[in-house]
């Protein structure tokens, strides 16, 4: 009968003793606790600790580094004493603006699909695919954006691309400005000739901005030409516009579902009502859910952005260069980004010691790529919580 | 076994081993009707230590700066049904999670004034909340069934109180307890979530139970169920009475009235100052009086309807 | 423009007429729908893609001589027989058991506190900012901050697999924290109160009920975190995983030293054959066989995750 405890008296006063618990358990639990804890401290440590390593070695470069070396020079050549920041803040720039075109209106046309059209069987086979794409490593994303996006697409549409997008521009400008004058002779309601001449005006000044762009990509900011090439471009088969590609795709997914957290937290009564008022699928979707999630979707294009500025390899393996590159605003030659850059420190030789300063510029490219993805990341949280605080 | 120690029966008794057919002395008949009404006797005003089980003097709970309750003047006697009745809102389940210390899980949620068990003062440092709920058990509003088995379910308790052995013959007796056992006994191993909303109350009654508490604390339990599972566990509870002490939160009148040996009333009052409502204790007494002769206006109006 | 705004009213009353009578159809609205649609579908040919050309390039190594592949090393020639795959698998093994041994229990155990334990103050807010923050942080930092701590000499000669592996275990750290949050999260509060009701301990309670029930989502996201883990090379590049040549090891694919020695692992192996095959063209087949290799082992183990949590998820409602 030991295992059975004995009985407590039910009647009678209890003194405050028989409540107290034994202390075994009291000490059990806090130990509990206490070992959960110092689990979730280790965040905090490990925050402290690359906040830490980075400001260690980038210090030493900030302060002897000769800071004309950091700028306007002819691009960036770590182990030659050159470390032209404009060269990597450029590409990465490049490659981002290019993965966004890519990402952003697939991911969030994808996401918009999935969240407002698709049946459930069409999502339940689909949104799984879009997961596994999402679960593939970069290094195969370089090496698809080696050996297809640059040679069978990029190579083949390339610089003559810009021809056709020049050409598709003036087309539907000549189209939009025909519609909007007809617009304004048959006095449509909601147009007067005053908004339709400010629409004109608008449409007019982006395509100018949009083709003088294009010609200067192609005319004046390249540095292509074979002849300019010298001995400190190490030039391989990619460039930053394939390698900006594979880095979109990657970022598909992650806009995608971000996108879609948004539109899920748009309460369903907001559809109901819209339907009911007789309002269209798609003037619900456009008028309604997409206004009421924009800020969930400006942090999906944010923490897009962040993650396109911080990936590595696909830049690295696809990007056209290695260990140094000539500054270049083009996206049809190679280049370093941020991530590259440092990445090709570390690779090629068997350590990055270099002429003085090398080893400390990984950490100060790693420093200021730091600041600016977090940068990023906290103005995403900002909108996210706003999703939160509205429903 | 001749020894201070209790006898073999009274420890398989306190363990709810033993039959209730075999307690052939356990006191007063318990009545099965369920619509008895109150007791003929009047119940005593004046209670002794003895009978005494929780004892609250100017008791409030606040979460965060909110005062949910105040002052709650409360005496509940043993093997007795108490009910707490009132409008929603007024702190009724506040009141009563405080009663075995279930408002430890809200953060924001703190106790002024005294609440003694048994003569200790709940709210003791010392105390360990997990030991107070050991001895003062809850049921809750909707039906909670672990995703687990029958049998595990009822098991729970015993086994994070330690126990291992013997535990085929607390389930039996736990289930039977709780009205549940002829139906469940060939489907001890299934997943209790298949069970039917009145056979899962019941079955938290009998997880409950199986703890062995002196006290049953039941929010609302029929809350969630039709009308003929309600009528069982009303009828559950008029036979488990003599072994413990109940209290029930109710939203239904004619529950309180026809379960209940006392009644406490509990309103809402509007603090103009801050136009917040915080919750009191109107009136409190035997069950008959609170329904046929209420002294409080305020309970007057809500048994007959003309508020809340 | 009295006429106009006769003719304006007419085209109003026909537009209305439309709507309700859905005369011809929805041009624009089917329009929308397609460009959606497209989005979608392009976004997974993109995939379809990939696959197929991966597969291509590496099948003349995967149906001549996988054997070989399976079992060789890192080899300067494309044509040597004894190229392969063999010391990247078993790093990238060796760091699967990194991830597992030190991410995923303190991962959890620190949702668990998150959850569970943590008060609303100023320490739990730290913590909380810490972590998704850490998710957010591009992966090349985590080299840069693996370099820091492991390799002192500043010259990667004296880099280790366990420097590589606990770099990729801290790298994956918040994944898990966060994933299993949301698994804990989802724990109905009924459950809680039912164990604290009959007297549980938060320890029994968390034993009990929400590990059981939070099990699937916790371990979807490890399997998610593992397979990042896998994929995962930019921060061994930092750290210094060998691109080039390693000299094949002897003793067992188990043994405990090579925990101290220079090392490699399936995506560095990659990232190496892409770029000699500029020298020597061989190697795109090799690398494009290696990716195959690899996408197996992460789809495979993202597809179970994938599945594990829709199936949970369903028989939940
Ligand atoms: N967890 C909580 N946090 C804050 N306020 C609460 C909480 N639970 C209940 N309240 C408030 O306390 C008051 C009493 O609630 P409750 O005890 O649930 O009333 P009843 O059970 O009588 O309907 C209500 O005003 C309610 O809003
Ligand atoms: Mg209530």
């Amino acid at each position: 009968m030991a295992d059975i405890s004995i009985p407590k008296p039910t009647t009678g006063l209890l003194t405050t003793d028989a409540l107290a618990g034994p202390r075994s358990r009291a000490r059990k639990e806090g130990a509990v606790k206490w070992i959960l804890f110092s689990a979730a401290l280790v965040s905090i440590a490990i925050s402290v600790l690359i906040v830490l390593s980075l400001i260690n070695e980038a210090r030493v470069f900030i302060l002897e580094v000769d800071w004309a070396n950091t700028w306007g020079q002819q691009g960036w050549f770590p182990r030659q004493g050159l470390y032209d920041m404009p060269t990597l803040l450029v590409s990465s720039l490049i490659v981002t603006v290019v993965a966004m075109f890519v990402a952003g209106p697939l991911g969030l046309g994808a996401a918009v699909y999935l969240s407002e059209y698709a049946s459930r069987r069409t999502r339940s086979l689909l949104k799984p695919i879009l997961e596994i794409l999402a679960g593939v490593p970069s290094v195969v994303l370089g090496f698809f954006a080696l050996f297809f996006i640059s040679p069978q697409v990029i190579e083949r549409i390339g610089r003559n691309g810009w021809l056709v997008v020049g050409a598709i521009m003036i087309i539907v400008y000549v189209g939009m400005v025909f519609r909007w004058a007809r617009q304004a002779m048959v006095a449509e309601p909601g147009t007067t000739l005053r908004t339709q001449l400010i629409r004109i005006l608008t449409l007019t000044t982006l395509v100018a901005l949009g083709l003088i762009l294009i010609w200067w990509i192609n005319d004046v900011a390249g540095s292509s030409d074979p002849a300019s090439a010298d001995f400190f471009t190490v030039k391989r088969s990619g460039q930053l516009a394939a390698a900006a590609v594979g880095v979109g795709i990657l970022t598909i997914p992650l806009v995608a579902s971000v996108s879609e957290d948004a539109l899920a937290a748009v309460p369903e009564e907001l559809r109901a009502a819209s339907a009911g008022l007789g309002a269209r699928k798609m003037t619900t979707t456009v008028q309604v859910v997409l206004p009421a999630a924009v800020s969930g979707i400006v942090a999906a294009f944010i923490i897009g952005i962040s993650r396109a500025l911080g990936e590595t390899m696909v830049v690295f393996m696809a990007g056209g260069a290695a260990d140094a590159a000539r500054f270049t605003a083009s996206p049809f030659d190679g280049g370093l980004t941020m991530t590259a850059g440092m990445a090709s420190l570390a690779t090629g030789t068997d350590n990055v010691v270099g002429e003085g300063l090398t080893f400390q510029s990984l950490y100060f490219v790693g420093l200021v790529l730091f600041i600016i993805t977090l940068a990023l990341n906290v103005m995403a949280g900002r909108y996210v919580s706003r999703v939160r605080e509205k429903y | 076994m001749v020894n201070t120690k209790p006898s073999d029966e009274e420890i398989l008794k306190g363990l709810g081993v033993l039959d209730d057919e075999e307690q052939s002395d356990s006191g007063p008949d318990v009545a099965f009707s369920v619509d008895r009404g109150p007791s003929d006797e009047p119940l005593p005003e004046e209670v002794s230590d003895e009978d005494l089980v929780f004892d609250a003097s100017e008791l409030s709970v606040f979460y965060g700066d909110f005062r949910a309750v105040r002052d709650v003047n409360l005496r509940v006697r043993r093997n007795e049904i108490t009910a707490l009745i009132g409008p929603s809102g007024c702190g009724k389940s506040t009141v009563l999670r405080s009663f075995n210390r279930m408002n430890d899980l809200i953060p924001s949620a703190r106790v002024a004034g005294s609440l003694l068990y048994r003569g200790v003062d709940l709210y003791d440092p010392r105390v360990d909340p997990v030991e107070v709920r050991r001895r003062v058990g809850m049921v809750f509003q909707k039906p909670n069934p672990f995703p687990k088995s029958v049998y595990d379910n009822v098991a729970y308790g015993p086994r994070v109180a330690g126990r291992k052995k013997g535990l085929d013959d607390v389930v039996e007796n736990s289930l039977k307890k709780a009205a549940l056992w002829d139906e469940v006994k060939d489907r001890l191993q299934d997943s209790a979530i298949g069970l039917s909303g009145g056979q899962q109350q019941r079955l938290s009654i009998a997880r409950a139970i199986a703890v062995d508490p002196e006290v049953l604390l039941m929010d609302e339990p029929c809350s969630a169920l039709d009308p003929i599972a309600t009528a069982r566990i009303e009828e559950l509870m008029a036979e488990i009475k003599s072994e413990y002490t109940i209290m029930i939160v109710t939203h239904n009148m004619q529950q309180a009235a026809r379960v209940s040996d006392r009644t406490a009333f509990f309103s809402v009052e509007l603090d103009e100052s801050n136009d917040r409502r915080t919750g009191v204790l109107v009136e409190y007494t035997t069950t008959e009086k609170l329904f046929s002769n209420p002294d409080d206006e305020r309970t007057e109006n809500y048994i007959t309807g003309r508020f809340g | 423009m009295a006429m106009a705004t006769i003719g304006n009213s007419g085209a109003a009353e026909r537009r209305v007429e439309d709507e309700i009578f859905r005369r011809g159809r929805d041009l624009r609205g089917s329009g929308f729908r397609t460009m959606l649609f497209a989005a979608l579908a392009i976004s997974i040919l993109f995939l379809v893609v990939l696959l197929i050309q991966v597969f291509v390039d590496g099948w003349p190594v995967l149906d001549e001589r996988f054997g070989d592949f399976w079992s060789g090393t890192l080899r300067s020639r494309s044509s040597d027989d004894k190229l392969g795959i063999s010391q990247g698998m078993i790093g990238s093994f060796w760091i699967a058991v990194f991830v597992a041994v030190i991410a995923f229990p303190l991962g959890i155990a620190a949702a668990i506190y998150l959850e569970e334990y943590a008060p609303d103050n100023i320490v739990t807010k730290t913590i909380d900012i810490a972590i998704r923050n850490l998710a957010g942080v591009p992966s090349v930092v985590y080299g840069l901050l693996g370099l820091f701590l492991f390799v002192q000499t500043r010259e990667l000669k004296d880099s280790t697999l366990y420097a590589g592996g606990i770099t990729l275990a801290i790298l994956v750290l918040p994944i898990v924290v966060i994933t299993a949050a949301e698994a804990i999260r989802a724990v109905p509060s009924s459950l809680r109160q039912g164990a604290y009701g009959v007297g549980a301990t938060k320890w029994d309670v968390i034993r009990t009920q929400i590990l059981p029930f939070a099990a699937p989502g916790v371990l979807t996201g490890t399997l998610l975190a593992l397979s990042r883990a896998v994929g995962e090379a930019a921060p061994l590049i930092l750290v210094g995983a060998i691109t080039g040549r390693l000299a094949p090891r002897d003793g067992s694919f188990l043994s405990l030293e090579q925990f101290s020695d220079r090392f490699t692992a399936m995506p560095i192996v990659i990232v190496g054959w892409v770029q000699e095959s500029g020298r020597d063209a061989g190697f795109s087949a090799a690398a494009g066989a290696a990716i195959v290799v690899l996408l197996a082992f992460v789809i495979s183990m993202n597809s179970v995750a994938v599945v594990l949590r829709n199936y949970f998820e369903k028989k939940r409602g």
